[in-house]
């Protein structure tokens, strides 16, 4: 069975795709992808104090989950988010590990409460002054599948909008010799249970339990390769790609090693683009 | 939303190997606490699953070996489960059934190990050390997926001490949605060093066996658990499964990391969306298990937040001090223990209580009580403000 919703906001960031404005271009093919450096954004809900506190992991979920919600109009505070990660915060984790296996094992009481897996989450919710539902899924190379799957399937039982964000952080040495991530990656998508005069795009996604192919699920764009393969957020590189080129299409994203999920994309007509 | 019927249920923790384990200690009152003799850390008590480290996973999935993916395979292989996954594989397909589990730090004990034999000149972790299937947070769902033989989703949820608690609510979703016809829901957390660090740096461990609703607590003991239900369609027409989940309600505190809103906004909001999403007045409810945790803050937080929803009217109890505080596992080790409640018509007091807390408002058992449980609300909440209501009853098949 498939789950159906829309994209009406979108919100992007990693090396050389600073933003959905700029990213889009890239995305479209109308210009060529530089993964230069990229200044970091800065979260607009978190006030100074506590930008300092986070990791560039949280700021990095926190900035692309407001581009996402401004463009889709929707108040922070009035949606369901769903996040996803991987590897969580690396940094804060492995200096917490650096400590327990040192003669002097006292954990800092915030890094402690820092290294939960919904960091972000729990950030997003009090930047935000939000009540609403914060999850936080995990599923290795898989977690955007995952939490796409999730996101659709909370969406379509409770008829709110759905805030997706998934982002992945390289992890730092020795954990990166265990688990290489490529580069650090952001998305964040507004959905909507029903049609929007702003909407985008809309998406259904149904879950297959067959292999993946690959061509169906890497980026058109073979300069995105390395990213979408490397890190667990960019495998909604090819997802984006359709969005961007405003243009209907099918195509699937791994899910476990032995299934996947289908997902049709398809643009909307809007007022704003004539 | 439409109640969903548990088919089968599996519970390890300090408790014992067992549902029958777990209800004859709770009946004795009897605690699995003991002084922590974890790694090198005596400090405060703990709930240790000790048959954890004799337990070997399947040759074909040696490679999820860690504590936590070995408590889990104990509860799969507890309680008849794997034998009743047989059926619903026979019954659904093993591709229409979703495995959605939750964890705190799932096999974090792994990488501690490692970071502990890293090579003295160049830092390198060892090689037979397998962070992708131990460690990494999609692990647990992995290998439950795996060892059940099953093909459908996966997800592991990770909303802190949330985290199993909000799988029921994911699991409810796919299967309201026909993405999945039956779903395994539970999770595990195992003892680390960081969180029995972690909660002392924080100056949260109690020096003695959590004492929850006490006058006196001064915090938590941390336990480990695993536990797993398999949740199907009450439509289905399944016959001789006492217990179904009524209604389940998430909200966030949106107020700090680690400590609780003062007036309990979140826990309130999230105990009434339970109530909605059950279609019940909270006068339904016969019995609350709390989060309960033993901590100053946690637990008189909670008192206000169950008194603004439920009154005074209804028995509340903490069941922390029988198993301590089993993190990422305590939603789903409350939820079996709740069921437990509403079977066999038994609430378990608090333990360790010599005074319930003064300032407390709602009706907390200090003793263990007979009476009829038609509806029992569980609470769990978490780091990062994340709240968690699950209500369970009778299934509709076993009312008259």
């Amino acid at each position: 069975m498939s789950l159906s919703g829309f994209i009406t906001g979108v919100g992007l960031w990693a090396p050389g795709l600073a933003g959905w404005p700029q990213g889009q271009g890239v995305l479209a093919g109308r210009a060529p992808y530089e993964p230069k450096e990229t200044p970091l954004p800065t979260p607009p809900l978190l006030p100074p104090a506590e930008r300092r506190r986070v990791g560039l992991a949280v700021r990095l979920a926190l900035s692309v989950a407001s581009e996402a919600l401004i463009m889709a109009g929707l108040l922070p505070n009035a949606v369901r988010a769903v996040f996803g990660t991987s590897n969580g915060d690396g940094a804060v984790l492995h200096a917490l590990l650096e400590t327990l296996s040192s003669a002097e094992p006292q954990l800092s009481p915030m890094q402690f409460h820092n290294s939960v897996h919904n960091a972000a989450a729990g950030y997003w919710t009090i930047a935000a002054a939000s009540s609403m539902p914060a999850s936080c899924v995990s599923l290795y190379d898989w977690s955007f599948s995952a939490a796409l799957l999730a996101a659709m399937g909370e969406l379509a039982a409770e008829g709110t909008p759905v805030l997706l964000c998934v982002y992945d952080v390289p992890l730092p040495e020795p954990l990166a010799q265990k688990r290489q991530t490529f580069g650090a990656f952001a998305v964040a998508l507004a959905l909507s249970p029903r049609p929007q005069p702003s909407a985008l795009a809309s998406l259904e996604v149904k879950f297959v339990p067959e292999p993946v192919v690959s061509a169906r699920e890497r980026p058109r764009n073979e300069a995105f390769h390395d990213l979408a393969e490397g890190n667990s957020a960019a495998r909604s590189l090819r997802l984006l790609e359709a969005l961007a080129r405003e243009e209907r299409e099918a195509f699937s994203l791994g899910y476990l090693e032995d299934a996947r999920l289908d997902i049709v994309l398809s643009p909307c007509s809007r007022a704003r683009q004539s | 939303m439409e109640p969903l019927v548990l088919t089968a249920r599996t519970l390890v923790s300090a408790l014992g190997v067992g549902l029958a384990a777990t209800l004859a200690a709770l009946r004795a009152r009897r605690s699995g606490l003991r002084p922590c003799d974890f790694a090198d850390i005596r400090h405060g008590y703990i709930g240790r699953v000790a048959e954890v480290e004799e337990t070997v996973l399947p040759p074909a999935l040696e490679h999820f070996t860690c504590r936590n993916n070995a408590l889990a395979a104990m509860a799969l292989a507890t309680d008849g489960f794997a034998e009743a996954l047989a059926r619903a594989r026979a019954r659904y397909g093993p591709e229409r059934i979703a495995v959605v589990v939750g964890t705190s730090t799932s096999g974090v004990l792994a990488t501690e190990e490692a970071y502990r034999q890293r090579d003295p000149t160049d830092g390198a972790l060892p090689a037979m050390f397998d962070f992708e299937h131990t460690h990494e947070l999609g692990s647990l769902a992995r290998f439950v997926r795996a060892a059940l033989g099953l093909s459908g989703p996966a997800l592991t949820l990770s909303t802190a001490c949330a985290s199993s608690a909000r799988a029921f609510v994911d699991a409810a979703y796919l299967l309201a949605t026909g993405v999945a016809d039956a779903a395994v829901v539970g999770g595990a957390d195992s003892l680390c060093r960081l969180t029995l660090r972690g909660f002392s740096a924080l100056e949260l461990v109690s020096a003695r066996p959590c004492r929850p609703c006490d006058a006196k607590r001064d915090g938590l003991s941390i336990g480990e658990a695993a536990g797993f239900v398999l949740l199907e369609r009450a439509s289905a027409g399944l016959h001789g499964c006492p217990v179904a989940l009524f209604g389940c309600g998430a909200s966030s505190d949106g107020y700090h990391l680690s400590a609780p809103h003062p007036e309990g906004a979140g826990a309130i909001a999230a105990m009434r969306a339970a109530l909605q999403s059950a279609r019940l007045r909270p006068s339904s409810i016969d019995y609350i298990n709390l989060h309960g945790t033993g901590t100053v803050a946690n637990d008189a937080v909670e008192d206000k937040a169950v008194f603004a929803v439920f009154g005074d009217q209804i028995p509340v109890s903490s069941t922390k001090g029988f198993t301590g505080h089993t993190l990422g596992a305590a939603g789903i080790v409350e939820a079996i223990i709740t069921t437990l409640a509403i079977e066999h018509g038994f609430l378990p007091g608090c333990l360790n209580v010599s005074e319930v807390d003064p300032s407390f408002r709602a009706e907390v058992l200090t003793e263990n009580r007979n009476a009829e449980v038609r509806y029992a609300l569980s609470n769990s909440f978490g780091f990062g403000g994340s709240n968690c209501s699950l209500i369970f009853g009778l299934a509709p098949s076993e009312r008259v």
